[in-house]
């Protein structure tokens, strides 16, 4: 096996340099099957090892259960008894506050949200005649609204409660642990921790948790939850239609994802997948243009203001950061503004006779798409122009230096010595880069807004990102349905190309080695 | 060897021509926005022409005495610094929690946070929005609202601060784990005073992001003028209904915005290249 990839890789160095892109390529296919295969097999990984810890830590509490004495075993029912029955005050008057909060909450509001999930028999908000008032013999009747359940607050209630519901039992698992712990130590005559030792561990031992309970409690609260809840809603009908508390949506299964997958033109579903097929297409060959597109002129230009006996490097290098500074809503709508039908440039041409009709840089579907990935080239080449020179300083000048001896010539040079250097140290920032800019929300969104707006699904337009859509989908449409399906499809694209240029990554890596 | 000169010359003339090329082509824009925010005539769309007819500060005067421009400045001055201090804290805790610490999950964590970053950020925008509405925190209540929503998630982008806490050496934590300082002492004794320049990077541009931002800032502060950032009032100026009257507006607001936000941007240049290079390098 060794030997046969040793003779791949000579194979390999013997090919010129067209066949080694095809070769690479050819590489990127072949890695496809496989990279969803062990993204199938990791996901596989991932529940087989949730259901062995669980098997673990029943077979623990059974086991603490049956060697256990009694305070151990009251402590099952009672939390934190063990820990107020030795010595641990503080722990115990904690795990037993949280056990009371938990019941409370659980018998008086908890289950009802839990129940309500099933969004089967909610109260509709409904208008009724209030009582009459009498006011100088006239009886007026005013209306009253009496609001009924909201799916919305359900879901988020409902979520928060059974999170709530596995940290209690997460809470009662570690009290377990905590009685058999300390338990053993009294055993052994030494003394389980107290307070003073749990606010010390805070600071030394335990200082991870310290560190990053704000953080994770941020991310969890703020990013998982919601995405859980979007998740949730990609399988309701919650649209224009359905907007509680008016209206309330329910459950419709996998419809949402049937409507993109079939070309039955059902309720125009049919335009919505196609709409999907040019969007996600667009999206791609998007994603695959500003990025190369910036990549390797981003490096002209670094390698260019870098050359040896090019003076005032400083000053090119600042005119161009500075571009960076100035906040992109400002340059980039400026920037449409000048190229719009009525913009400076279309009215200066006219004024001057040089055409007759406006030129439609937003208007015109294909003229739009190479204008975006033009101005995009003009956001993005200052940044890639900083990450190059950062990296072209570290290339080791003998390498040039021998390379130059062989006579080499500056173009064979960077052929053969840069090229291959920098993809291999900003190998992964190409892959962050590429899915940044499937993602890249602000220069779409500012230049054309998506428009022209001639896609078969109503309010999409030509150069609509899968990101952009999702936003008009959701701020103007109020589709949260499709905006949260889209959402699921966009995170399904990123996770799988992701995975294949990793699995990928080792094998070019391996390839390009610099000694 | 002479000819060999003369080749050389005329490469290097043309690197010259063409880098003169591209910095005009970049400046051009803000040249533009500059000389239109000085157009003092009475018509106020766009314009054909690039050298205002009448020069002056009309523009500069209205923004500041009859608009609601100072309001959205305050607003995105306020998130910016708020947002600036408590990012930074909560990046750097996470990034050298997950730098510098070794723990059990330690793995999970990071994995966990690089799936949640596959998804589309804004996912999620309905969901906070009526959370933060049934809180009070949208319309006019917007900014404590975005300050919180820009916060709350910022452990997510501790990849730079990572790179950066990689790269002390872990010899001078044992050191001082020899003379006996606890973990939380070689934090702030230790690896805080050696992280400036990332200290700063992440200040700087959580302080710039807020500046930009117009996905989340006009949700929230939806149809309320009061909450608005200067993103999104300026983007409101360049609607249909409005663009013939506030176009010069628009662009003298963007000057106001763009200068000082640029000067602070090249005091601090460096810690940004070093910050941005580090990153991309260590992927």
């Amino acid at each position: 096996m060794k030997n046969q990839s040793t003779s791949n890789s000579l194979e390999y160095l013997k090919y010129s340099a067209p066949r080694r892109f095809f070769h690479k390529f050819y590489l990127f296919l072949r890695a496809i099957p496989k990279g969803l295969l062990e993204l199938l097999l990791a996901i596989g990984g991932f529940f087989r090892g949730i259901a062995l810890y669980f098997v673990r830590e029943t077979r623990d509490v059974i086991d603490t259960y049956k060697n256990g004495d009694k305070i151990t075993r009251t402590s099952f029912f009672i939390m934190g008894f063990s820990s107020l029955a030795r010595g641990q005050i503080l722990r115990g008057i904690l795990f037993l506050a949280f056990q009371i909060v938990f019941i409370l909450y659980t018998a008086l509001w908890g289950w009802r949200w839990i129940a309500k999930l099933s969004f089967r028999g909610l109260e509709t908000t409904k208008v009724v005649p209030g009582n009459p008032i009498v006011i100088g013999g006239v009886e007026y009747s005013e209306n009253v609204t009496v609001y009924g359940d909201n799916n919305l607050q359900i879901m988020i209630y409902g979520v928060l409660s059974l999170l709530f519901v596995l940290c209690f039992l997460y809470t009662w698992r570690v009290n377990v642990r905590q009685s058999k712990l300390s338990q053993e130590l009294l055993a052994q005559g030494k003394r389980p921790k107290r307070a003073k030792d749990d606010l010390r561990a805070a600071l030394d031992s335990q200082f991870h948790k310290t560190v990053l309970a704000l953080p994770t409690l941020g991310i969890l609260f703020f990013t998982v939850i919601p995405i859980i809840i979007m998740v949730m809603v990609a399988f309701t009908n919650y649209d224009a239609n359905h907007t509680p508390p008016s209206n309330l949506f329910h459950w419709v299964g996998l419809d949402n994802f049937n409507q993109i997958f079939t070309w039955t033109s059902e309720g125009g579903s049919r335009a919505f997948s196609a709409t999907f097929g040019e969007i996600l297409t667009w999206t791609l060959i998007w994603a695959f243009f500003a990025t190369f597109s910036n990549y390797f002129l981003g490096m002209l230009v670094a390698m260019m203001i870098n050359k040896k006996g090019i003076r005032l490097k400083k000053l090119w290098r600042t005119i161009l950061v500075l571009t960076i500074a100035v906040p992109q809503f400002i340059s980039l709508l400026y920037v449409s503004k000048l190229f719009a039908d009525e913009g400076l440039i279309n009215r200066f041409l006219l004024e001057a006779g040089w055409i007759k009709q406006a030129i439609p840089f937003w208007t015109d579907a294909t003229l739009a798409r190479v204008m975006v990935i033009l101005v995009n080239i003009w956001v993005g080449i200052p940044y890639q122009m900083l990450i190059t020179t950062g990296v072209l300083m570290n290339i080791p000048a003998d390498l040039y230096e021998s390379a130059r001896i062989d006579g080499a010539r500056p173009f064979q040079q960077y052929v053969k010595i840069t090229l291959p250097y920098m993809l291999f140290v900003t190998g992964p920032y190409l892959l962050t880069n590429f899915i940044g800019n499937m993602n890249n929300f602000n220069v779409i969104y500012l230049l054309t807004g998506g428009a022209p707006y001639t896609q078969p699904y109503a309010g999409a337009g030509k150069t609509d990102l899968l990101i952009t859509w999702l936003y008009r989908l959701t701020v103007t449409n109020n589709d949260y349905k499709r905006a949260a399906v889209i959402g699921i499809m966009v995170f399904l694209v990123v996770a799988v190309i992701s995975l294949i240029v990793y699995n990928l990554m080792p094998s070019i890596k391996s390839e390009e080695e610099f000694q | 060897m002479g000819s060999a000169k003369t080749k050389k010359r005329a490469a290097n003339a043309a690197i010259y021509a063409l880098l003169i090329i591209i910095c005009i082509l970049w400046l051009i824009p803000f040249v533009l926005i500059l000389l239109q925010s000085l157009r003092a005539e009475p018509y106020s769309g766009m314009s054909g022409y690039i050298l205002p007819r009448i020069w002056g500060l009309k523009n500069y005067v209205y923004l500041f005495r009859e608009t609601s421009f100072p309001v959205w400045y305050g607003n995105t001055l306020i998130i910016a610094l708020a947002s600036a201090l408590l990012q930074t804290a909560m990046v750097m805790l996470t990034g050298y929690g997950l730098s510098r610490l070794r723990f059990k999950g330690r793995r999970f964590l990071m994995n966990a946070v690089l799936v949640l970053g596959m998804f589309p950020g804004f996912l999620t925008m309905i969901i906070l929005y009526y959370v933060l509405k049934s809180a009070g925190m949208t319309q006019s209540g917007a900014v404590p609202g975005l300050i919180l929503v820009y916060v709350a998630s910022s452990g997510m982008g501790y990849y730079v601060a990572k790179g950066f806490l990689d790269t002390i050496p872990r010899s001078l934590d044992e050191a001082a784990r020899v003379d006996g300082a606890t973990k939380a002492q070689i934090f702030w004794r230790v690896t805080m005073p050696l992280s400036k320049p990332i200290i700063i990077y992440t200040l700087l541009t959580a302080f710039m992001a807020p500046f930009t931002d117009y996905i989340f800032a006009s949700y929230i502060a939806f149809g309320e003028p009061s909450g608005y950032n200067v993103a999104v009032g300026l983007y409101s100026w360049l609607q249909k209904d409005m663009i013939s009257s506030h176009f010069t507006a628009f662009c003298a607001g963007g000057v106001c915005v763009a200068v000082p936000v640029t000067l602070l941007f090249l005091l601090l240049q460096k810690y940004y290249v070093e910050g941005v290079t580090g990153g991309a390098v260590k992927g």
